[in-house]
């Protein structure tokens, strides 16, 4: 039979390309009254559709990063103007903000670095992680690869809700009358081990590593998800080579976590007995409140090891998302295909791998012998070379193309910046000469502030703008997205860039006070600035979130299908796509997902079949 | 009514806000959502070019305002040997990345400005150019290269331990000797122990550790009588320094900023850093006289500008509670000759607060040194007794024998200075010693002389079971019969009672 080659322009045409090529998976004859979707709680809260639970991770996730960054705000405050009276801050902190005779209240420091540990630890894991991945692999997973919902929508919803409680759990935690856990977020034994050694270690590090083992389980139950939907549930056509860079980003970050956080887990796990059962996993020789204590033979260094088997891949788990996100990003609002898509594929394949045996760069200065530091500074090193490859790959993109600025593509381009910024600021990082100096000082605050704190939020930006009205069938509003995009890059840069200098005049992190000592006190202007540009940054994500909430409700609605004229998938669906995405067949994929500008047509969904004398790009 | 006001404030922007983001939907729907969309484009990509300027100038200016704290170049450079090393990395980085970094951040700026969306615009279709793509790949790849090795060059050679055949001293002054400190963090300062004379820190355990033994110095060892404490960390320029670093309970980093010296301090584990001061303390504060930022008062000393009272520290650099701010130590680097000047002053932290106390193991023994400073001096009071003529002379005093009170049972440091007398009758056979037992005058005379005759015999027996021949030797007891100084003070009773002997033929 002869096939009619449609040019999908219209909402009819997708609908006919579906009907004419797609897949009957006869989907419509179990989907009338859909039991998974009976009422209100199984439709908003326990839902099990993919694209509800997406938005659970990005609401919860939002919330955690107002108050992970209100935190910050809380510590610049007092790094910034140490002079000033903290006390109209009492009412919320309480008895963390010290009264003196005069009224001058002054912020503990005992909750100064309970604030810089829930800091951390709620931006990497509530927000960068689960916030991030969460949220996109859920959404687009299965919208792009043409499933009806993940390989497991009840493990998908235990996995939101594992998250949940382990927020829960957290932020108990911050109501303990001994403070939160307060020995930073990487919670280095023994001052993670021992009660004595700091008050947030007691009842506020049970309830911490309690919550971030919930975490684990969390993001274990949804990488298994996306793993398993990727590799099984890929509609017709769809081969693994014409998957969206997104899809080939959520698939490998999914790997990793599933590779890394189980060590992570077995770490806490150790931590918890030597917390609780006197066993000596990471405790040795310690005299501490007056009394030598019996643990014996342990390595703190032990921890450390495992921490890092996660906490490096954590860090490409948290931006090869982004990464993913923002070269489709690019692609589509460059209207030109994402350049060099195999060298793409290939160097997030190779990151990957390198993330696996790079971790011990963050333990040049802990006391493991030299020698072993020479492997994890070549491993280290050579990362660079993929990421400059995409790097390079991302501005090809932009190189040609017919760019349309919105907020999505605005924050994809300062992503390409920020990434640059912080990427080559690891080169010096990674070499653990240079290492010497320069670990745990301001230099590493603003490396990894840049290339994974600031980087992620712009993919995470880019892609919520982005797919919003995939989400809400509206826009966010773009002159909001403006103010909000241009503010936060030069905030951040403001915030961030002059901590390069605080580094290299060997200023040290997580210090509560810098006026001990002469070397570090001649900064006094520039924390001022920090602080004031960090209020405005946050001050600024506050209208995105006005933005967000605004936009469900008033935002500009959506007309067409497919707004950006993009060749994936997820725009094929109706607008309000419904339990199942697609309402009849699912579309069969025909070709690769970048078609733009390709023999003079604007784009070619994947869905379109190639044309008589057509090859397929790859 | 503030916070009221602060959420009034927050409300009213909010309104704001929302009502600008009308504004503009407004105008894309009067003229026509391309038309908006292209004024748009135009506007976001001038924009992304004036950013583009002014953030690279800004980088640029603030490079040029800091220059005066950057590694390697001005006031700031490293103050040891393997430093500058560091430092050199540092910089041919600095440059590497501030090239890519200027030519990537202009090339995306710049494109995103250039091809920005206009009407009738075709993109161009480039999926991909393997040429292109091949350089880009290998030219990250060479440089990369070329500073991996530069680096672990450097790397391995800063870390390395000092060599098997180097000799831990005091004071070093050759390339072939070398000081060991130990710096031990604990919640919340650095305690600071030096070697003492043998060169030697003695071993420790923290099960040992108590009030007054605060790295817990196992007393038992004789490398730990002469090792000193100190509050400074004072070293001698240009020699080599081991710091042995220690924790006492939870993990702590040894950080000299000015050195380049960076090392986990781990409970249970000891770790080092080797490195060599090159610049003096008074070097640095020259170095520092004239900039700027240094020609400030000091807040502490206003009558004095900050380059003079400039002082290296010593940080930590690894969270160790709520206090990890405030770990702060003075390092002094001095001459060789004010060092030993300072070294003199130095007192062994063994013998100035445990020596005697119950703390003390060998608090019933003598050790070693003072063993042999005992001898010397009763060989040197011998031998200026022999000399001499005068019979007055000839009577010597036993300056460590001393009884149990009112006994004659010998205490037990008294064996060493008896043993020196062995040793003396050994050595001149011909010897003949009157050992004589004196008394103050307090108590009954008898009971006096009694004991001082018990107390010589004492001594007699001691000698004789100690292989001399009894013909030689001779006891006696005066009792309270003859004071060599008045009874009437403490002094002079101390003095009056004793046991002395007395050389009869030589």
């Amino acid at each position: 039979m002869d096939k009619v080659v449609i040019k999908p322009t219209t909402t009819e045409d997708v609908d006919l390309l579906i009907e004419e090529y797609g897949y009957d998976d006869h989907f419509h004859e179990h989907h009338h009254g859909d039991k998974y979707q009976s009422n209100f709680v199984t439709t908003y809260i326990f839902s099990q559709d993919h694209k509800v639970i997406a938005r659970q991770f990005l609401i919860t996730g939002m919330i955690w990063a107002i108050i992970g960054g209100f935190m910050s705000i809380v510590f610049r405050l007092q790094l910034g103007f140490p002079e000033e009276s903290m006390a109209w801050l009492k009412p919320l902190l309480g008895k963390w903000i010290i009264l003196d005779e005069a009224g001058i209240g002054t912020l503990s420091s005992e909750f100064y670095y309970a604030l810089v540990t829930m800091h951390g630890t709620i931006i990497v894991f509530f927000v960068l992680t689960a916030g991030l991945s969460g949220t996109f692999s859920n959404l687009l997973i299965p919208l792009q690869i043409g499933a009806r919902d993940m390989a497991s929508p009840f493990l998908n919803m235990l996995s939101y809700w594992f998250f949940f409680m382990a927020g829960v759990i957290m932020f108990a935690s911050l109501f303990l009358s001994t403070g939160p856990f307060a020995g930073g977020w990487t919670a280095y034994p023994p001052l993670s081990a021992l009660p004595q050694a700091s008050s947030g270690s007691g009842a506020g590090m049970t309830l911490w590593v309690v919550s971030l083992v919930l975490f684990v389980v969390s993001v274990l139950l949804g990488g298994i998800n996306y793993i398993t939907t990727v590799l099984n549930l890929r509609t017709k056509g769809m081969t693994m080579w014409r998957m969206p860079l997104t899809i080939w980003a959520f698939f490998i970050t999914a790997i990793i976590g599933l590779l890394s956080f189980p060590v992570l887990a077995s770490g806490f796990f150790l931590l918890m007995f030597d917390r609780g059962l006197g066993t000596s996993f990471y405790l040795s020789e310690i005299f501490i409140g007056g009394q030598a204590l019996d643990f014996v033979g342990g390595s703190p260094i032990l921890y450390q090891h495992l921490f890092w088997f996660l906490g490096h891949p954590e860090v490409y788990i948290i931006v090869l998302p982004a990464m993913g996100i923002v070269s489709e990003v690019l692609s589509v609002h460059s209207r030109k295909p994402i350049f060099g898509y195999k060298a793409m594929v290939y160097s997030i394949l190779a990151i990957a791998f390198l993330s696996f045996i790079v971790w011990a760069h963050h333990m040049f200065m802990s006391g493991v012998n030299p020698f072993i530091s020479n492997f994890f500074v070549i491993f280290t090193l050579i990362i660079a070379v993929p990421s400059a490859v995409k790097v390079f790959n991302w501005i090809a993109t932009l190189y040609g193309g017919n760019i349309r600025f919105n907020s999505a593509s605005l924050f994809a381009i300062g992503f390409v910046s920020m990434f640059i910024s912080g990427g080559l600021t690891g080169i010096f990082l990674g070499n653990s000469a240079i290492d010497i100096q320069l670990h745990d000082t301001y230099f590493v605050v603003a490396h990894f502030h840049i290339v994974m704190g600031v980087a992620a939020f712009f993919g995470m930006f880019a892609g919520v703008y982005n797919w919003y009205p995939k989400m809400f069938g509206r826009f966010m509003n773009e002159t909001l997205g403006k103010i909000h995009f241009w503010g936060t890059l030069v905030g951040a840069y403001a915030i961030f860039w002059p901590m390069h200098y605080l580094g290299m005049a060997g200023v040290p992190r997580r210090y509560y006070s810098f006026d001990v000592f002469e070397t570090f006190s001649h900064f006094a202007e520039m924390n001022k600035f920090i602080s004031i540009a960090a209020i405005v940054v946050f001050a600024l994500q506050l209208l995105f979130v006005i933005n967000f909430f605004y936009s469900i409700w008033k935002g500009k609605k959506m007309t067409t299908r497919n707004p950006y004229g993009a060749s994936t998938l997820e725009w094929t669906t109706p607008i309000h796509a419904g339990h199942g995405n697609w309402p009849g067949k699912i579309p069969t994929v025909q070709r690769w997902a970048y078609d733009y500008g390709k023999d003079g047509k604007e784009f070619i969904s994947q869905i379109q079949p190639l044309g008589p004398d057509e090859t397929e790009t790859h | 009514m503030t916070s009221l006001l602060v959420i009034l404030c927050l409300i009213l922007i909010a309104i704001v806000a929302v009502q600008i983001g009308k504004v503009t939907e407004l105008a894309s729907k009067i003229r026509g959502e391309e038309e908006v969309q292209e004024i748009n484009n135009k506007r976001q990509a001038n924009l992304s070019m004036v950013f583009m300027i002014l953030f690279l100038v800004a980088c640029i200016w603030s490079f040029f305002h800091y220059r005066n704290y950057m590694l390697g170049y001005g006031p700031h450079n490293a103050a040891s040997a393997h430093g500058s090393t560091l430092d050199y990395m540092f910089n041919i980085t600095l440059i590497i990345t501030a090239i890519v970094f200027f030519i990537t951040q202009v090339l995306l700026f710049y494109f995103a400005y250039k091809y920005r969306a206009e009407k009738g615009r075709k993109s161009l279709f480039m999926p991909h150019d393997n040429k292109l793509e091949v350089v880009w790949t290998v030219i990250p790849a060479v440089v990369m290269t070329f500073l991996v090795v530069g680096g672990l060059d450097a790397w391995n050679e800063v870390m390395a331990d000092i060599p098997e055949d180097a000799k831990p001293v005091l004071s070093p002054t050759s390339e072939d000797e070398f000081l060991e400190v130990e710096a031990m963090g604990y919640q919340f300062a650095w305690n600071l122990r030096y070697p003492g004379e043998d060169g030697l820190l003695g071993s420790r355990d923290y099960r040992l550790i108590s009030g007054n033994n605060t790295v817990g110095q196992d007393w038992t060892d004789e490398k730990n009588i002469d090792d000193f404490q100190a509050s400074e960390l004072v070293l001698p320029v240009n020699q080599t320094i081991r710091i042995r670093i220690l924790a006492r309970d939870v993990l702590h980093n040894f950080y000299l900023p000015h050195f380049r010296v960076k090392m986990d301090a781990v409970p249970g584990m000891p770790t080092y850093f080797v490195f060599k001061p090159v610049l003096t303390t008074e070097q640095y504060r020259q170095q520092l006289k004239g900039v700027p930022e240094y020609e400030v008062p000091d807040p502490n000393q206003p009558d004095k500008k900050l380059w003079e009272t400039f002082n290296y520290e010593l940080a930590c650099a690894e969270l160790c509670g709520k206090g990890h701010f405030s770990m702060r130590r003075v390092v002094r680097i001095v001459t060789q000759e004010e060092y030993e000047a300072w070294l003199a002053e130095q007192q062994s932290y063994y013998m100035s607060t445990i020596r005697g106390t119950e703390d003390d193991p060998r608090k019933d023994e003598l050790l070693g040194i003072e063993i042999k400073q005992r001898k010397e001096e009763f060989d040197s009071k011998v031998t200026t007794a022999l000399a001499s003529d005068n019979l007055a002379d000839k009577v010597l005093r036993f300056d460590y024998v001393t009884f149990e009170t009112g006994s004659a049972s010998l205490t037990k440091l008294s064996h060493y200075e008896l043993d020196n007398l062995v040793e003396v009758l050994n050595k001149y056979p011909s010897m003949t010693l009157e050992v004589a037992g004196h008394t103050d005058n307090t108590g009954e005379p008898e009971a006096n002389q009694l004991l001082s005759e018990n107390r010589a015999r004492a001594v007699y027996n001691y000698l004789t079971q100690n292989g001399i021949d009894a013909e030689r030797l001779n006891a006696v007891g005066y009792g309270q019969t003859r004071p060599v100084d008045t009874n009437d003070t403490d002094a002079g009773r101390e003095k009056n009672r004793r046991t002395e002997f007395k050389i009869l033929t030589q």
